[in-house]
């Protein structure tokens, strides 16, 4: 009798650690089964689901994908020494089962076109020529197109899109806030005027097919941008396009002029239709959303309501709320999502910081309709839940940031997160 | 027996209150903890954030961090005289400047740097404005 309680007693705790065990195991296996049922954990429109192409990549900046559904992510952190990571699925289930690497340099700018892989560092752009196979010939030669370029680590991102004229558009973001004499130092004049406009500021333009061009071959496309990292070349109307990154503080700095409620939402966060020689007006304008006009910054002499100098300049096309931080921008040219969706704008916003001590907000991937290349009715969260819960959404916690999106060939959206380094793939199926 | 009880008693005590003066020590007043509140919320929140973990890349955090709890004089400095250099901490890379606060008194600075220093689960020396003073005097280097 002792012995038969013995060996329950026994067998109780086995089964207890096989329970525990499997407990584990349980949660592990249905936390992937309703990441597949529920979208890997974004929320969608209905008829819309997503899967998850790749996670823990590393800070996932932009992606692009290949004619032959080949997804490259342009890392901004080397991982194990390669700052381009190539995702291939094999079996045709929408994950990637093949992660190859290249490239030295960390970045942000990925692009393919005519043959070309593009890819920018924080200071240069490279190419590598795409073989028969539609892969990289030569990944660890690429050629050098352009180099120089004003890197001081703040708004250091080189964007990059190309037209089919045989250009190459970069952003080369303004290393400040609002070009104070001392960088967002309270009492601090703005400069006038600013010498960051010479170098920085604006998106240059180069030739896609030159080798080694720096500032005296290339043009200053547009100036006035603060920063702007979701820039893209719209074909169908043959224009380029960008979101700017507003400036910060407004609060900190000028508290006399700026409540907090004020700050949580302005500056807007603009979208601009770029022309050749277009001025958006950093660092002396900022655009309210609220006045719908370009008002001087306090720095430069403004009060929150004088638009002084910045009457003239170009306004943007849409506004956005403040500090949600655009870091990408694509117009949907496929079939496969409903027609509302056609020739619109997918926004991916990183998500704020300088809402605090409001609430933050974004992370998440929005939709603006557009018709004949101008906006057309107001924007809509299209993908949510990014962030994790409302509260690491409004502590700023988010567990993913959107940065990157990219169209695939069969018409889905992927989208990318730096923050751990997913990708998403979002597709329609219908209702 | 009653002597030796007494006089265990007595070290017990005696052990008691050293160890409740060292901790109120290392505590500083509320005071300070309060006026160093306030200028954290008006000066360093808005990018620091309320936690004080900073924003990935962008603005350090000031949780556990040799810069923060590390030599005060490196620590004054960097409020004081700002910085201009992306910064590495834990490992990682932040690229915002830190503005200078040189218009701020020498009570405000270790107030403040105090208040970090003993905030976010931090628990460091307090800065007094003596030591604000001596710093402002060598100039910036």
């Amino acid at each position: 009798m002792k012995r038969i309680s013995k060996l329950f007693f026994a067998a109780c705790c086995v089964s207890m650690m096989v329970l525990q065990a499997c407990a584990g195991d349980t949660t592990q296996t249905r936390n992937k089964v309703q990441s597949l049922a529920d979208n890997a954990g974004l929320k969608l429109p209905d008829g819309f689901s997503a899967i998850g192409v790749a996670e823990n990549l590393g800070r996932a900046r932009h992606i692009v994908v290949n004619s032959n559904g080949d997804v490259y992510v342009k890392l901004e952190r080397l991982k194990d020494g390669k700052g381009i990571l190539r995702l291939r699925d094999t079996n045709g289930d929408g994950k990637a089962d093949q992660v190859t690497g290249f490239g030295n340099y960390p970045g942000t700018g990925i692009a393919i076109k005519n043959g070309y892989l593009y890819a920018s560092s924080n200071s240069a752009i490279y190419r590598y020529k795409l073989n028969e196979k539609n892969e990289v010939a030569n990944p660890d030669q690429p050629e050098n197109i352009v180099k120089d370029l004003a890197d001081h680590g703040e708004h250091n991102a080189k964007s990059i899109a190309l037209d089919n004229a045989g250009n190459i558009y970069v952003n080369i973001g303004a290393f400040s806030n609002a070009c104070q004499v001392d960088d967002r130092t309270t009492g601090s004049p703005g400069q006038d005027p600013c010498p960051i406009l010479e170098v920085a500021g604006g998106i240059w333009q180069f030739s896609a097919n030159k080798l080694n061009q720096s500032y005296p071959e290339g043009t200053r496309y547009c100036t006035g941008i603060r920063n702007t990292v979701g820039i893209f070349w719209n074909e169908k109307q043959n224009e380029l396009y960008a979101m700017q990154h507003g400036r910060d503080d407004l609060h900190r700095l000028f508290e006399n002029l700026y409540t907090d409620e004020q700050n949580e939402i302005l500056p807007a966060e603009e979208m601009f239709l770029v022309k050749k020689g277009s001025n958006f007006g950093w660092p002396y304008c900022y655009y309210d959303q609220n006045q719908q006009k370009k008002i001087l910054n306090p720095e430069y002499g403004g009060d929150g309501k004088t638009q002084g100098r910045c009457e003239g300049v170009d306004k943007p096309i849409y506004a956005f709320p403040g500090h949600l931080a655009p870091n990408a921008l694509l117009f949907y040219t496929g079939t496969a999502f409903p027609e509302k969706y056609r020739n619109g704008a997918f926004i991916a916003f990183h998500g704020s910081w300088n809402r605090a001590p409001k609430p933050q907000a974004g992370y998440f991937v929005v939709f603006l309709p557009f018709k004949n290349g101008l906006p057309d009715g107001t924007w809509e969260v299209f993908a949510d839940g990014f962030a994790g819960t409302e509260q690491d959404r409004a502590s700023g916690k988010a567990k993913y940031r959107p940065c990157g999106l990219a169209q695939g060939p069969d018409g889905s959206l992927y989208v990318s997160d730096d923050n751990m380094g997913n990708i998403w793939k979002i597709t329609y199926k219908g209702k | 027996m009653g002597k030796i009880a007494g006089a265990l008693l007595a070290l017990v005590g005696i052990f008691m209150l050293v160890c409740t003066v060292e901790a109120q020590s290392r505590k500083p007043p509320s005071a300070v903890m309060l006026r160093g509140k306030a200028i954290f919320e008006k000066e360093c929140l808005s990018c620091h954030q309320a936690d004080g973990a900073g924003i990935a890349r962008m603005n350090p955090t000031l949780i556990g961090t040799k810069w923060v709890l590390g030599p005060k004089e490196q620590l004054i400095r960097v409020v004081m005289y700002g910085l201009k250099e992306p910064i590495v901490v834990n490992d990682d890379e932040y690229y915002n400047p830190m503005p200078a606060h040189t218009y701020m008194t020498d009570e405000q600075i270790s107030d403040v740097l105090t208040y970090v220093r003993n905030s976010f689960g931090n628990r460091a020396s307090a800065v007094s404005a003596a030591e604000v003073k001596k710093v402002r005097a060598k100039g910036k280097k």
